[in-house]
């Protein structure tokens, strides 16, 4: 005879389904009722100066995606020039570009390295690392640690705010006298010295953005070792809070680099300074007016020593979202938890020597590139044990193909690639000829565009539900999907071609004058054609995004079935200040998926032990009274 | 539901830390790579250099003794300020904070007047990379020192109304900006060979 399972729920006795309907009620009227008497907060204070880690998670994103967006067009400039080498472009654009950037409608060779040099700025330090880690750290990492906000509310919102004067900063020197700045994202000395006014805003700029991650950083680090909560050891942190401790150290201790860096070259700009110029500097004829024995090399190894962490730091919390989703839609413990734990660790120390490999044809001493070499060999290892580990999840795992999975799927063999394509530049014999080639292009390319930000697009659609209560449409993402990874690749894959044949990355030509590379230089119009349909690929997601937020469709708190508490334990929409209706204390470890003794398949972090199927909610299933 | 944020004022038992005093100790990290940086710039610079003078043949010794002196009894100061608040004396606790505040104080006064005659002298920091890392490095120095003094002034004065209803907080705050302040202080404590002595 089966026995009816029942649950009592004040004085009354119901079924697991009616129990469960009746609990969200509940919650629901509790909510709403916080929302209606919780402090009235204004306009401004509410959207505009919150402290609210989520509402500046929100603020970081839509900044973030709107600089993704500015700087992918300015790459589109580049690829117009590249692909129709001197033809004027279409007159709406050439107007708005106006004659100094592009006379007759082509673009200038100057403004072209405008456009190179701002689109690395803007990509890494205005887009990318804002949204990984400004954004998705901010919003998920005190959900993820059961805080009710970040250690200290006010510095983030100092931190926000001291990045959107560095974007306002870098987006005002395109007005500046002689453009915004053309020295490439490096801005190596001498050239960026005694380059026009735009350098000067860059380093403006660029001592707003380090502020804001410094404030950002030790806001992460203290949230994360003070305020987890209480069961939540470090080795039952989700991996993806392990990725943005072990950034937000590299910020913190790799950026003063580029601080004092900056400093040094502002100096040389503004007080007339030689820490940067050599002597006896001869410019267009004529000799610089600077007291002169300053080192050009000391910037590349300053500046590297920030850049080269800075790499990990756009990979490493794309590794931790991939974490996240696979877990969650393989249904199984992500395979070597340990492992990665600690290859993400190795990542983070080691990649505080491996600078110089950007240096190996500078002149410096070949001793000194042996070293780095063999540095570089090592971080390697470390990141092919994650890779691995990731690809292991899989097996045997009864996936779940929707959207974000989609996205972290194929962020796999993107990385993959672009990992492996790095080892050559990181042998310094083989970096003589790859060196400032596309390939060094193709490679970095295939590390943080269908890599990390495939995987933000991944944790976009993940947790999209969670901020909205609603699910963004899933067909269209999959149209996004497929449409941006065979144009990605068309842009970027054809690079590793050109650069094996030599073709150099800063020619505004293209490359016209390389006649031995010749076909490889035919395929710049394929690749510019692949970017434009790139960028009608996102066309579908930019909608979907926004409607997406009234239209989607409705799910209830933890539509993935997610173990980790920003799922299990808070609602979605998330509440305002406080997020949890009680701050929960965790049992076990984050990837409880297929555990043996539960019911519904997963064992969330808070339940109790032995878990009832979590589905029940708190109260404990009890036999009915015969 | 308005949650407070938990270790605000008092330790965390595992970490046995507040988490003002993990913050601090972060920024002080960070603040030890930029002087770092700064540092190992110097050096590269010194060592690549075809000549570099002695310090001690160019720059005020004298002065900058009195300047070490005076930075290192300020650390001493802001430990017994924050000694005499945490036994209640909160009258004792002002004076040495104000008198931490005037050691700041005198040592930029002190700083303004050696770069006052090294201007008056035609040295400034274009003149040669000895002058530009002495100005880049005691300027980014005495900006620090500057910070330090803000907070200071604003403990001594607007801030002190914590002392009657957030008593602890108050303490924690000054033991905070006190660790910052021996940073400084240590900054200096380097400086002042390198440049100076050597």
């Amino acid at each position: 005879m089966a026995v009816q399972r029942q649950i009592r729920v004040g004085k009354t006795w119901l079924s697991p389904k009616e129990a469960e309907k009746a609990l969200r009620e509940a919650m629901r009227a509790q909510e709403a009722e916080e929302r209606a008497h919780g402090p009235h907060q204004s306009f401004w204070r509410h959207y505009v100066f919150s402290t609210d880690h989520k509402m500046i998670g929100l603020q970081y994103g839509l900044t973030a995606l709107s600089f993704l967006l500015f700087g992918f067009l300015l790459m589109l400039l580049m690829r117009w020039q590249l692909g129709w080498p001197m033809r004027a472009l279409p007159g709406a654009v050439a107007g708005l570009l106006g004659e100094t950037a592009a006379p007759s409608g082509i673009i200038a060779p100057e403004f072209y390295n405008s456009l190179g040099a701002m689109h690395g700025t803007i990509m890494v330090f205005l887009a990318i690392v804002p949204l990984a880690v400004g954004a998705f750290g901010n919003y998920f990492v005190p959900l993820q640690i059961g805080a009710p906000d970040m250690a200290f509310p006010k510095l983030n919102m100092a931190s926000y705010w001291a990045y959107f004067v560095g974007g306002v900063i870098m987006l005002a020197s395109f007005a500046a006298p002689g453009g915004a700045a053309n020295s490439g994202w490096t801005s190596y000395p001498p050239l960026s010295v005694i380059a026009e006014h735009g350098q000067t805003f860059w380093l403006l700029g660029m001592i707003f953005l380090i502020t804001s991650s410094l404030l950002g950083s030790v806001n992460f680090i203290v949230t994360i070792v003070q305020l987890r909560a209480k069961g939540l050891t470090f080795m039952r942190f989700p991996f993806f809070v392990w990725t943005q401790l072990v950034t937000s150290f590299l910020l913190l201790l790799a950026f003063p680099a580029l601080q004092a860096a900056a400093i040094f070259q502002l100096m040389d700009r503004v007080a007339g300074t030689s820490f940067f110029m050599p002597s006896g500097l001869v410019v267009s004829g004529e000799v610089q007016a600077y007291a002169g024995a300053g080192n050009p090399l000391l910037w590349q190894h300053l500046f590297w020593f920030l850049a080269h962490p800075e790499v990990y730091v756009l990979i490493l919390p794309a590794l931790g979202i991939i974490g996240e989703v696979i877990a969650n839609n393989t249904r199984k413990p992500l395979w070597g938890y340990r492992s990665l734990v600690f290859a993400v660790v190795f990542i983070g120390f080691m990649s505080f020597v491996v600078w110089a490999h950007h240096m190996f044809l500078t002149g410096m001493a070949t001793s000194i590139s042996a070293f780095f070499q063999t540095t570089t060999m090592i971080i390697s290892i470390p990141s092919v044990i994650i890779l691995t580990a990731l690809f292991l999840s899989l097996w045997g795992g009864s996936i779940r193909f929707n959207t974000p999975m989609l996205f972290a799927l194929a962020f796999l063999p993107m990385f993959g690639i672009g990992g492996l394509t790095g080892l050559p530049l990181g042998l310094a014999a083989a970096d003589i000829h790859l060196h400032d080639t596309y390939y060094v292009i193709g490679h970095f390319h295939y590390v943080v565009a269908p890599g990390t930000i495939f995987a933000l697009f991944a944790g976009i659609y993940y947790w999209f539900p969670k901020i909205t209560g609603r699910q963004m449409n899933e067909k269209w993402g999959k149209v996004h999907f497929w449409l941006s990874l065979v144009f990605i690749n068309g842009v970027f894959f054809p690079m590793f071609i050109q650069g094996l044949a030599g073709i150099s990355r800063r020619l505004w030509d293209g490359g016209m004058q390389y006649a031995h590379a010749n076909p490889a230089f035919q395929t710049n119009r394929f690749m510019s054609i692949s970017a434009f349909c790139l960028l009608a690929a996102q066309i579908p997601f930019i909608i979907n995004l926004f409607t997406s937020i009234k239209w989607g469709k409705k799910v209830g708190s933890n539509p993935w079935e997610a173990t980790t508490l920003e799922w299990a334990a808070a609602p979605s929409p998330p509440l305002g200040h406080g997020n949890f209706h009680e701050i929960p204390v965790v049992h076990r470890g984050p990837y409880e998926y297929s555990a043996p003794g539960s019911e519904a398949g997963f064992l969330p972090q808070h339940a109790p032990d032995p878990g009832p199927s979590p589905r029940e909610l708190e109260p404990e299933p009890a036999a009915q009274p015969a | 539901m308005e949650m407070e944020i938990p270790y605000t004022v008092h330790e965390r038992p595992d970490t046995g830390l507040y988490n003002g005093k993990l913050g601090i100790w972060l920024f002080l990290a960070s603040e030890v790579m930029l002087f770092g940086s700064l540092f190992s710039a110097l050096v590269m610079l010194r060592t690549g250099a075809a000549s570099w003078p002695h310090g001690y043949e160019i720059l005020n010794i004298p002065l900058a003794t009195l300047n070490t002196f005076v930075l290192i009894a300020s650390s001493v100061t802001v430990v017994l300020a924050w000694a005499s608040l945490r036994l209640g004396d909160f009258a004792k606790g002002k004076l040495y904070l104000i008198a931490t505040l005037g050691c700041g104080g005198i040592f930029m006064i002190i700083k303004a007047i050696e770069y006052g005659t090294k201007f008056s002298h035609g040295q400034f920091p274009r003149t040669n990379n000895f002058f530009a890392t002495y100005y880049t490095l005691t300027g980014l120095h005495g900006l620090h020192v500057v910070g330090g003094m803000l907070v200071f002034a604003w403990l001594i004065w607007p801030g002190a109304k914590m002392w009657l209803h957030e008593r602890q907080r108050y303490i924690n705050r000054v033991e905070t900006t006190g660790l910052y302040w021996h940073f400084v202080d240590l900054v200096w404590i380097f400086l002042f060979p390198t440049l100076y002595l050597l």
